[in-house]
């Protein structure tokens, strides 16, 4: 106990008589990160086509403004923009970290091996050829999404191992027929339900509306709690399934578990948004280097991912304004570019 | 000599296999023309609709077909000798990608309209691509298959966010492209034709002009520099007509997958590792694997047209899937 109360690492509470150990670092980390949060979303509150001031902005919330088409832009157009991007981006983050801890590989995340493909596929279809309304399209996303994760597993086991790079490269395999049933689909839509179509894959934050948002937030939030129930035994799996055994963990029910909560995070935020690239691999890793720790946390992932999606959704406002970008195209690009400099670093390292 | 004489009667077959291949795709489609009136409007053209569709829809869209799967079989072929790498396809590792980018942003900003307007933006996207792919994947390295092809799923999703945007922001150039992304031969006309055939066409004699020197490469730098072979001209060759190929093919249809993949796998099962016979096999193989593609776009839904690409990424992924699920992915 000694040892534990001189580590510089941790700063030690005294909880009801149980000793708690919380990470300096991550703590740092996390607070940066929230501050940062708040900042940006002061930003997207502060701006837009209609000017409005700090004072109204307050006052719009707390019901004392005096403006009432202010009032409107603030609390039902732009408030519930700020909300969906950061529930996305919490939603990918964590998503994100829990297929990288399964797979044991920072590439095993949902984009690269498809999954997101096979999730826009899924709400296409629901366009296209059901023309459904959002329950559908989000009911398709979900289905599209678990069944090309699992037919992406199903391909890649050999003699039920599943070697990472196999799983990476028949993730792109399988996404490239995907993407090409995608392009199908979108041409043989009429041109406004293709532009609709088109839109949604890019993934976009446009005229989202409080219903939807807050549908969403009680979906992040049960899973967010069926996330931490697994975070212990998950973050042992992490070490090595050895030592996660020798623990008592038993490994094969808390991985599945694992993949089923990650699917359905990675479903709900894409059934929300459409499919916002390349969030779910970079945030666990930027979020790794950022606490200084082997395995990317689950927090930490979400609040980054939180961050990401909120950044990139003003770039993707501002940048050839007038007109609006699709954030997934932001995070594409920059999600793209950080996939490289990954890969660089990990193969120098090598 | 006996595997010599094996590869012509090869060749000779798939060269009958093609001939097939253009009749069915001359006759096929939603004005279905009989073969023998093909034949007669071939040979004594009237003034029917019949041989206006015949000279102006199914003469240059097949030909389109033949010199696109040609172009896109051989930068495949080259690609797999130079990177020693069973993967590569001008689709995965960015090429495509590379060509698509810089046609729609020669499209939107500079507001080129003709192929021969857009055939150097093609060509200038996809040299970029090529090098800037095989940079960084050698960096871990060279003769990881796998990295590589990580390197250009990486670049890709990059240049295609780059695409998306330019063109989500662009309505006019939407309507365009969404068609051409996905890879279409339909309504392109003589002038393409034209276009992309002269650029094939060079890009063949590069490749051969290329192919000792390949064979040499393809058993390792240090084995081809002891053989005499100047390695740096033959790589510069070979990027040279992989650039060529592949920008020229993907200007005229759009971005076309797997085809640069599944046509030299086929053709090395057929005659074994010959950069010269290979050449000459994924010239009339890419042909046929095009024109099946694109008579199958034409049938698959009744009353309405697929794109070609559509067709042909879903027939190629198998065979990607394939070669992947071995249980070690052999360098070549």
């Amino acid at each position: 106990m000694s040892d534990l109360s001189t580590d510089r690492r941790f700063w030690v509470l005294d909880v009801a008589d149980r000793l708690v150990r919380l990470p300096r670092r991550g703590l740092l980390v996390g607070t940066l990160l929230i501050l940062g949060i708040v900042l940006v979303a002061g930003w997207a509150l502060l701006s837009g086509d209609y000017e409005i001031g700090i004072g109204q902005v307050l006052a719009a919330f707390s019901g004392t403004a005096d403006d009432p088409l202010a009032a409107y832009f603030v609390t039902e157009v732009r408030a519930p923009r700020v909300v969906a991007a950061l529930v996305v981006g919490a939603a990918l983050g964590m998503s994100g970290s829990i297929f990288q801890v399964v797979s044991g590989n920072p590439l095993g995340s949902p984009d690269i091996i498809g999954f997101t493909t096979g999730a826009a596929s899924g709400a296409l279809i629901s366009i296209v050829v059901l023309d459904g309304g959002p329950a559908v399209i989000a009911g398709g996303a979900i289905l599209g999404g678990l069944g090309t994760a699992a037919l992406v597993y199903a391909l890649a086991s050999h003699h039920r191992t599943v070697a990472p790079y196999r799983l990476v490269l028949v993730g792109i395999g399988i996404g490239a027929a995907l993407a090409a049933l995608n392009s199908l689909l979108l041409v043989r839509a009429s041109l406004t339900a293709a532009q609709t179509a088109a839109q949604w894959l890019a993934g976009s934050l446009n005229a989202m509306l409080w219903p939807r948002v807050e549908l969403m937030c009680g979906a992040l939030v049960v899973l967010a709690i069926a996330t931490l129930a697994i975070a212990r035994p998950l973050q042992m799996l992490a070490i090595g399934d050895d030592v996660a055994r020798g623990n008592g963990v038993d490994v094969q029910r808390v991985r599945l578990l694992a993949v089923l909560i990650g699917v359905a995070l990675m479903a709900t935020a894409t059934a929300t948004a459409g499919p916002i690239a390349f969030v779910a691999l970079a945030a666990p890793q930027i979020s790794r280097r950022l606490t200084g720790r082997a395995v990317p946390g689950l927090v930490a992932s979400a609040l980054t991912g939180a961050f990401l999606v909120l950044l990139s959704d003003r770039i993707a406002v501002t940048v050839i304004a007038p007109d609006e970008l699709a954030v997934g195209v932001v995070t594409g690009a920059v999600g793209g570019a950080y996939l490289v400099v990954l890969l660089v670093s990990q193969w120098r390292r090598k | 000599m006996a595997e010599r004489s094996r590869s012509w009667l090869v060749v000779l077959v798939a060269l009958a296999l093609l001939v097939v291949a253009v009749l069915v795709s001359l006759s096929v489609g939603s004005n279905h023309l009989p073969l023998g009136r093909v034949w007669s409007l071939l040979l004594a053209p009237d003034d029917s609709l019949e041989a206006d569709i015949l000279r102006n829809e199914r003469l240059p869209r097949t030909l389109l077909a033949v010199v696109v799967g040609a172009g896109l079989a051989l930068g495949g072929l080259l690609m797999q000798t130079l990177t020693r790498n069973p993967l590569a396809d001008p689709g995965i590792l960015g090429v495509n990608a590379g060509a698509g980018f810089a046609v729609v942003l020669g499209v939107a900003l500079l507001g080129v309209v003709s192929i021969w307007g857009y055939v150097w933006f093609a060509l200038l996207g996809a040299a970029i691509a090529a090098v800037v792919v095989h940079l960084i994947g050698a960096m871990g390295g060279a003769g990881v298959p796998t990295r590589v092809v990580l390197a250009g799923v990486a670049v890709s999703a990059v240049l295609t966010s780059f695409t998306q945007g330019v063109v989500l922001a662009d309505r006019e150039a939407f309507n365009e492209f969404r068609f051409w992304v996905a890879g279409s031969l339909e309504g392109r006309g003589w002038q393409v034709l034209g276009c992309v055939a002269a650029f094939v066409v060079v890009g063949m004699v590069l490749a051969r002009i290329a192919a000792p020197g390949l064979d040499a490469l393809a058993l390792g730098e240090e084995t081809g520099r002891g053989l005499g072979v100047d390695v740096r001209r033959t790589r510069t060759l070979g990027m040279a007509a992989i650039t060529v190929l592949c920008g020229a093919a993907t200007a005229a249809v759009g971005p076309i997958l797997f085809v640069g993949l599944a046509v030299p796998f086929a053709a090395r099962a057929l005659v074994g590792h010959d950069q010269r016979r290979l050449i000459v096999l994924c010239a009339v193989l890419g042909p046929i694997w095009m024109l099946a593609a694109d008579v199958l776009a034409r049938v698959i839904v009744p009353g309405q047209e697929v794109q070609t690409g559509v067709v042909a990424a879903l027939a190629g992924a198998p065979v990607f899937l394939a070669l992947v699920r071995r249980r070690r992915i052999p360098a070549l």
